[in-house]
């Protein structure tokens, strides 16, 4: 059985990190979360972004987060991936298609276009 | 919503729009009752809004004029013979003690029920979609059993300047949330 004390060890191996990231993540990665993107399905796209990210250890280059409806209900599941002033949206995704990303584009740098909005 | 928890997910975000500080969400499992109370202390809604909240042509939203957010959970609810309720009372009228409660009922026994479904994900997002703040409660009543969780003792544990969000504690999160849950089955 799990215990809250065990998270005091993730505080612990987290005070190194936290002063190294300061200087902020290369990657932002936002995933749709509004009514049009949960009905979609974003909540197992999003679980399979969290799950690879540790998985992958990119936790020091990419920095998750959720973001409302940004008009292409359609399109949903939606997620933005930010790098400078570079933005790429992905469209349509899976849990496998999310795997796919983060393997190519956030741990490789190689967008895969043909998952984008601008390829459908 | 093909599950009950992509509802509760869905619904909660407006308790985070609405400045929340304070969020807790019940869930509560009796033999073939099941209800989920979404409990804020966030700007709350005027007497006005409130009876226009349930039409899909009032949203908050800013990117079109549909918000299918609380009709959908209306007719889910309603199709099992259960209901929707919604009191509210707005930052202006009641400065101490404003705030909205979202209670939702549903017969578990009726062919319409969604199963609740993924429990697990739906806590787990909220709780990344509030690395500091506001603080969440989550309780599961099932029968005499009782699961519950409070970002405030995390944040306890992990100091002032660990979010929620990290992925390892959120990996952490999801398995003892999965531990929690599988308790009370």
């Amino acid at each position: 059985m799990k215990t809250l004390a065990e998270l005091s060890a993730i505080r612990e191996r987290m005070k190194s990190k936290v002063s190294v990231r300061e200087g902020g993540n290369e990657y932002l990665v936002k995933v749709g979360m509004a009514t049009c993107g949960i009905a979609a399905g974003a909540r197992p796209v999003m679980s399979a972004l969290l799950d690879e990210v540790s998985a992958q250890h990119l936790e020091e280059t990419v920095h998750v987060s959720q973001t409302g409806c940004i008009g292409i209900c359609q399109y949903e599941p939606v997620v933005e991936v930010f790098k400078g002033d570079e933005k790429f949206t992905y469209v349509k995704m899976t849990p496998e298609k999310m795997k796919e990303v983060v393997d190519s584009h956030l741990k490789d740098g190689k967008p895969l276009y043909q998952y984008t909005i601008g390829s459908m | 919503m093909k599950e009950l928890s992509l509802n509760i997910l869905d619904i909660a975000q407006n308790s985070f729009k609405a400045e929340a500080e304070n969020i807790a969400l019940e869930l509560l499992e009796e033999g073939a009752l099941f209800t989920f109370r979404i409990t804020d202390d966030g700007r709350g809604m005027t007497p006005e809004f409130l009876m226009r909240v349930m039409d899909p042509f009032t949203t908050t939203r800013t990117t079109r004029k549909v918000g299918l957010g609380l009709p959908l959970l209306k007719m889910a609810a309603e199709a099992t013979g259960g209901e929707l309720k919604i009191v509210s009372k707005d930052r202006e009228h009641y400065p101490e003690d404003h705030g909205t409660v979202v209670t939702a009922t549903f017969f578990t026994d009726h062919i319409d029920c969604p199963p609740l479904g993924d429990v697990v994900s739906t806590v787990l997002l909220l709780i990344q979609s509030a690395p500091f703040s506001p603080r969440l409660s989550y309780t599961h009543k099932k029968n005499g059993e009782e699961f519950s969780l409070d970002t405030a003792e995390l944040h306890e544990q992990l100091g002032p300047d660990v979010p929620l969000d990290e992925p390892e504690v959120l990996a952490f999160l999801r398995d003892y949330l999965t531990e929690g849950e599988a308790s009370i089955q």
